[in-house]
């Protein structure tokens, strides 16, 4: 169900130094309308700081965002923020406020009346699946760790955004949880008609989750496309070796079933 | 005892209102510049360096500093907008004390910034929040449990110190102790110490409960501590207020009374002497500091109190010249006082408290010691023990120079202490009062001041000019005390709270009763 809030987001030329270090050199990258698309590169490669300059919480030395063809510039940093979902990989649940108020936190900064809020908190507690009567309440510290992620992600969708940003949301947690977390993000992802952009080290969590695939090296956009296309015809040897990593572990994990069923 | 726990609630209530008012001013300073600082490194830098140094200055001379610097500030507030400043009583301890507080609260306050998770100030941001929306809504609630330590580290320093703001006028849990320690009271000084101790327990628990609910997050907690101390710090700021309202309205005679024996026996019967024959309800403000009395007395802080024609002379008119006699002295200190400080010069209370040398007299005999002269000759075998004030008063220098006086070692003491040191030969002369009755019962002689350097020192009573000119009924109860109380009397009367350890209030109501009978 397709609410119709999508948005566009546009990259260009986006750039950001610190002195003579350039973490990210000149990207230019468009995410259509309700796409997921999961930014891929190793750690130090510079997705998280291009996706941390879309809400600039990193300001970009040169280079614009827009976002339905606004400059992200024509805002406020903190008021374009609150449009903006954000989920962290440490989940960043603020300790002294309960599971509830966690979530609640962007629509109060925006002013919605209080029964609204409330209505919202359990709607998008049920929505992450976790029952509001049992959960509105809690310390994030009395919560498992993927349910802490759960909640993060409830807040980050609590203001109703049109663009949702995640930095390796799933990245601490258990195989099992993680799993789960994933099947219900790409439902809600569908249900909610998100535009996402989603870094991730994890190459077959890329493929399960994205439309197309953004591979980032060395501050530089390599390649964007399709699984496919990125598998049939990669742009250089990184990007090769990258989509190499799935089938290289599944073949370790077949290996290990005919050796162990030989082994009987 | 019965007696000192009488006067528990209202000292107790006193030292509360010190505490809490200057805590709540230094949490509203420090809290506020420690946001600041955190932010600013270089700021941050000389903002602890300063108050790191405040903290070094004792307790007690920073509380003493105070009543010049606020005099001076407040001709500068009088003449700029019309309003006179209180240099002594609460606002100088106040002041004092919130400075004190400061240290603890300010570290804190930046140190529990600094260790707020960088992940979760990031957090804030992401959700959208504004600089300040961060740190009111996260960095001050996770920097909580650290600021409220420092407070509890406040509390008790401040507890303490303010025991130290009796000398400037400020009544406190320490008033007992000053009080206790002069008039060998041990009963007050435990009265004093234990209640304060207590004091100091009791709001740390409180503060430890404020600190615990804050780091657990049980907002229970917080609440229930946070109400009693709420309730602690309007109690106290009302009766604050209350004491301020009554004090200018019921119209009570306010009598000084600086930190030796004598005084606090004098102001207990000039005290009983104006209730008894004026009608009129009185005071004493006790233990205040010598020259803190004046001050207080001419500020119009106090309305009456027992000073010495010899001090005047000496300190206030800087007089140096030798051999002058009682009757000029006392005519000119009037003088001088009307004309200059507008203070009425009641009369003489018929008795000398003079400054004199004093030697045990075995000692004396053997070294062949009768005069100032004599002692001159070998004071440099000798040690010399003097109170506080003393070698640091006009009079010391005209006998130094007069006599050419040089001791072997010199050393500064309390006056309780300073006799019983010479009856055991730990010193061998001591800055003496000629009215005390432990000269006699001692077995000391008083050297005689043969070139009669240290001028006469009567016992005078003063009287604020306000005083004389609108309270006849008081002055004239005053003016019945004048040549009351002679030599002898004044021994016996010390005696009585130093060797029997009678209250002054005691000893003043016998002495008001036997004059009645008189």
């Amino acid at each position: 169900m397709a609410n119709g809030l999508a948005a566009r987001i546009e990259l260009r030329e986006l750039t950001k130094s610190y002195g003579e270090v350039v973490a990210v050199d000149r990207i230019s990258l468009a995410v259509e309308r309700g796409e997921l698309l999961p930014v891929v590169g190793a750690s130090g490669s510079g997705k998280t700081t291009t996706l941390k300059m879309i809400n600039r919480l990193v300001e970009p030395s040169s280079g614009s965002v827009s976002i339905d063809g606004h400059d992200t510039r024509e805002l406020e940093a903190p008021a374009l923020r609150r449009r903006i979902g954000y989920v962290f990989q440490r989940i960043g649940l603020f300790p002294h406020l309960t599971a509830g108020e966690n979530v609640a936190v962007t629509p109060e900064l925006l002013g919605w009346p209080r029964e609204r809020i409330a209505a919202r908190v359990d709607e998008l507690l049920e929505l992450v699946e976790l029952e509001p009567g049992r959960y509105r309440d809690r310390a994030p510290r009395e919560l498992s760790g993927g349910e802490q992620q759960r909640v993060a992600l409830a807040r980050a969708l609590a203001a109703e955004p049109e663009v949702l940003l995640l930095d390796e949301p799933f990245g601490s947690l258990d195989p099992l949880t993680r799993d789960r977390l994933q099947l219900a993000f790409r439902r809600i992802h569908g249900e909610l008609g998100l535009t996402s952009v989603f870094v991730t080290h994890d190459m077959v969590e890329a493929m399960l989750l994205g439309d197309r695939i953004a591979v980032v090296d060395g501050g530089r956009l390599l390649q964007v496309g399709t699984a496919g296309e990125l598998l049939r015809a990669p742009a250089n040897g990184v990007v090769a070796e990258l989509m190499a990593t799935p089938k290289r572990q599944a073949e370790a994990v077949e290996r290990a079933e005919r050796e162990g069923a030989g082994g009987r | 005892m019965r007696e000192q726990l009488a006067l528990l609630p209202e000292y107790l209530t006193a030292h509360l209102q010190l505490t809490l008012v200057a805590l709540a001013a230094g949490v509203a300073i420090s809290v506020p510049v420690g946001v600041w600082a955190a932010r600013r490194p270089r700021a941050e830098r000389w903002v602890l360096g300063f108050a790191g140094v405040a903290q070094t200055i004792p307790g007690l001379a920073l509380l003493a500093v105070m009543v010049p610097l606020l005099a001076s500030l407040g001709g500068l507030s009088q003449s700029l907008f019309g309003l006179p400043l209180r240099s002594i009583g609460f606002l100088p301890a106040i002041l004092a004390l919130t400075v004190y507080s400061l240290l603890p609260i300010l570290r804190n306050t930046v140190t529990g910034l600094a260790g707020v998770d960088p992940a979760l100030v990031e957090a804030a941001r992401a959700v959208g929040m504004t600089p300040r929306q961060q740190l009111r809504r996260v960095e001050l609630p996770l920097a909580m449990p650290v600021i409220v330590a420092g407070l509890r580290t406040a509390t008790v320093w401040v507890v303490g110190t303010a025991t130290l703001s009796t000398p400037v006028g400020a009544p406190s849990l320490g008033n007992f102790i000053f009080s206790g320690l002069q008039t060998r009271n041990f009963a007050a000084v435990l009265v004093g110490c234990v209640a304060a101790a207590a004091l100091a327990l009791g709001l740390d628990f409180l503060i430890r409960k404020l600190e615990l609910g804050f780091a657990e997050r049980r907002r229970a907690a917080v609440a229930g501590a946070g109400a009693v101390l709420a309730a602690l710090f309007f109690y106290a700021a009302a009766t604050f207020a209350a004491d301020l309202v009554r004090g200018a309205s019921a119209g009570r005679v306010r009598i000084g009374c600086k930190t030796f024996t004598e005084q606090y026996v004098l102001a207990e019967i000039v005290a009983g002497q104006v209730a008894r024959r004026a009608g009129t309800p009185a005071e004493v403000v006790s233990s205040l500091g010598s020259t803190v009395a004046f001050d207080a007395l001419v500020a119009g802080e106090i309305d009456v109190y027992v000073d010495y024609s010899g001090t005047i002379w000496a300190t206030l008119m800087k007089r140096t010249d030798l051999g002058v006699g009682r009757r000029e002295v006392l005519e000119e200190v009037g003088r001088f006082l009307a004309e200059r400080h507008g203070v009425e010069l009641v009369g003489p209370l018929g008795f000398e408290n003079a400054y004199a040398l004093a030697m045990r007299r075995d000692r004396a005999r053997e070294l062949a010691v009768e005069t100032i002269s004599d002692l001159a000759r070998v004071a440099g075998q000798l040690e010399m023990g003097g109170d506080f004030e003393i070698f640091s008063r006009a009079e010391w220098s005209s006998l130094v120079s007069a006599y050419g006086l040089r001791f072997r070692a010199r050393r500064s003491m309390d006056p309780s202490l300073m006799y019983p040191a010479v009856a055991n030969g730990q010193v061998d002369v001591i800055s003496a009062f000629s009215s005390d009755g432990r000269i006699a019962a001692l077995d000391l002689v008083l050297l005689e001041d043969d070139r009669r350097v240290i001028p006469p020192y009567d016992a005078i009573l003063l009287a604020g000019g306000r005083l004389a000119g609108e309270r006849p009924r008081v002055f004239a109860a005053l003016a019945e005390l004048v040549g009351s109380i002679d030599q002898e009397r004044i021994q016996l009367l010390n005696l009585a709270v130093d060797r029997d350890g009678r209250s002054p209030a005691e000893v003043a109501r016998a002495f008001l009763a036997h004059a009645g009978d008189g």
